[in-house]
């Protein structure tokens, strides 16, 4: 494990091309795009979701995009679009807008029927169902679809190191090239690294958003059990 | 289309190159996943630590798993070892819940009625609970599959990655078209692949046919 000096020297920490700004840059180009693709997926995947409209379209879009090479997409984007942020952005965006929709989508779609209908019930109109319940009810399949499109952009930012981009994918890039393996391994340590912060912090953001009646765990399967035997057991304590 | 024909000799070799990078950590990751899934779904404890690892495992991006692998398997940089054993960790993260889950979804009446049968643990395990969780289980290594085939090709920036070399080639020469026969082929394969996949399902699985098709599916007793 002798590559492991090059993360701990000072000096490759500092300067312009130093792990702490690549890092701001790869945080920056995450967050970018992030914000473009959620404005984009967001609206789109609850509307899909609440009117029912279009959603073989997003679930197929969903599945296709597993098969799409994000390598032969950057490059391709570079050859049409040249040299400079716009074509990787694109790319990263075509990257994160299917999992934050078909997230969106289903979560909104798989609002328990019964919900919808008590909620109608009450007299919601249309949007508010759609903000007052199905909204929240859907939070932990959107927030698990900003979970996946996040960790796919952080990766897929890496690879665009390749068409010229900065970011931690440099290290290993510009490592490969000098045959710098401390660099290399050091610069694929830090970007682990950041994945794995970026998936414990929006799962942290998961847990204080999402009403705790949600929270449960158990198969789908097991749910409306539990309500009951909660509900008879809140009837108990009142008797 | 041009492109592919007056090389064709290239992207067969890359083709069956890309196949073997991709396809095999599949067969690989299928074969550990199973009795890991079977942990998993047996004891509590293997449930959390397996399924926390996994999630752990797949969180970690694909060319960083391509490079700091080979400190710690003692590979060589630039050996084509990596990719494989970089996909096999994705394959199995993502198999290791299916199984678990396909597992958990046998219906109790049915392990019961095998053991009243005689069956014993592993036979009862091998021959009544595994086929069961076949759908399941074909439906993720489908995902895993039709990743695996487009996750190779980033292997191409460090040396290996099959058809990924048409995009590096692409990309160095400045040909589009080499790119874009790359990111077709690439479906194309991702679509066959999956094709056969469903197809072999089918054929493990031919007590699915004589029910209804949605009957299959519902888990009894989910809604009520």
């Amino acid at each position: 494990m002798n590559h492991l000096g090059w993360l701990f020297t000072g000096a490759n920490w500092t300067g312009p091309e130093g792990i702490l700004v690549r890092l701001a840059e790869h945080l920056g180009y995450t967050t970018l795009t992030m914000l473009i693709a959620m404005a984009i997926a967001l609206p789109l995947g609850a509307w899909i979701g609440h009117t029912g409209r279009g959603g073989v379209v997003v679930v197929g879009l969903a599945n296709a995009l597993r098969a799409l090479p994000t390598l032969g997409l950057l490059v391709l984007l570079f050859l049409l679009v040249g040299l400079g942020l716009l074509g990787p952005l694109i790319a990263l965006v075509i990257i994160a807008v299917p999992p934050l929709l078909a997230g969106t989508y289903s979560g909104v779609r798989n609002v328990d029927p019964a919900v919808v209908d008590a909620a109608r019930g009450m007299g919601m109109r249309g949007p508010e169902v759609l903000w007052k319940v199905e909204l929240p009810n859907a939070l932990p399949l959107i927030i698990g679809g900003i979970r996946s499109a996040t960790l796919q952009v952080i990766s897929t930012a890496t690879v665009a190191a390749y068409v010229g981009i900065g970011g931690l994918g440099r290290f290993i890039l510009d490592g490969l090239g000098q045959r710098d393996f401390g660099a290399m391994v050091g610069g694929s340590i830090l970007v682990a690294a950041l994945a794995v912060v970026a998936d414990l912090l929006l799962g942290g953001v998961q847990r204080l958003l999402v009403s705790p009646g949600l929270q449960q765990t158990a198969p789908a399967g097991r749910r409306p059990l539990r309500l009951i035997r909660g509900g008879a057991a809140r009837e108990a304590e009142a008797a | 289309m041009d492109w592919v024909l007056r090389n064709s000799g290239l992207v067969l070799e890359l083709t069956r190159e890309h196949l073997v990078l991709s396809l095999l950590p599949v067969l690989l990751g299928l074969v550990l996943a199973i009795p890991l899934g079977w942990l998993a779904n047996r004891r509590s404890w293997g449930r959390t630590l397996t399924l926390n690892a996994a999630g752990f495992l797949y969180t970690l991006p694909s060319l960083a798993l391509f490079v700091f692998l080979p400190p710690i398997i003692g590979t060589r940089i630039l050996d084509p070892l990596n990719v494989i054993v970089a996909l096999t960790v994705y394959v199995l993260a993502l198999l290791v819940r299916t199984v678990a889950d396909g597992l958990s979804a046998v219906p109790e009446r049915i392990v019961d009625s095998a053991t009243a049968m005689g069956f014993r643990p592993v036979r009862r395990f091998l021959a009544v609970e595994l086929p069961i969780a076949v759908p399941v289980i074909v439906a993720g290594l489908r995902v895993a599959a039709v990743s695996s085939i487009s996750l190779v090709t980033v292997g191409s920036v460090i040396g290996f990655g099959g058809l990924g070399k048409m995009f590096t080639e692409g990309f160095q020469r400045e040909i589009p078209q080499q790119t874009v026969a790359g990111i077709v082929l690439v479906l194309l394969l991702a679509l066959v692949v999956d094709a056969l996949l469903v197809l072999a399902g089918r054929l493990l699985t031919p007590w699915e046919r004589a029910q209804q098709p949605t009957a299959g599916r519902a888990r009894p007793g989910a809604r009520r």
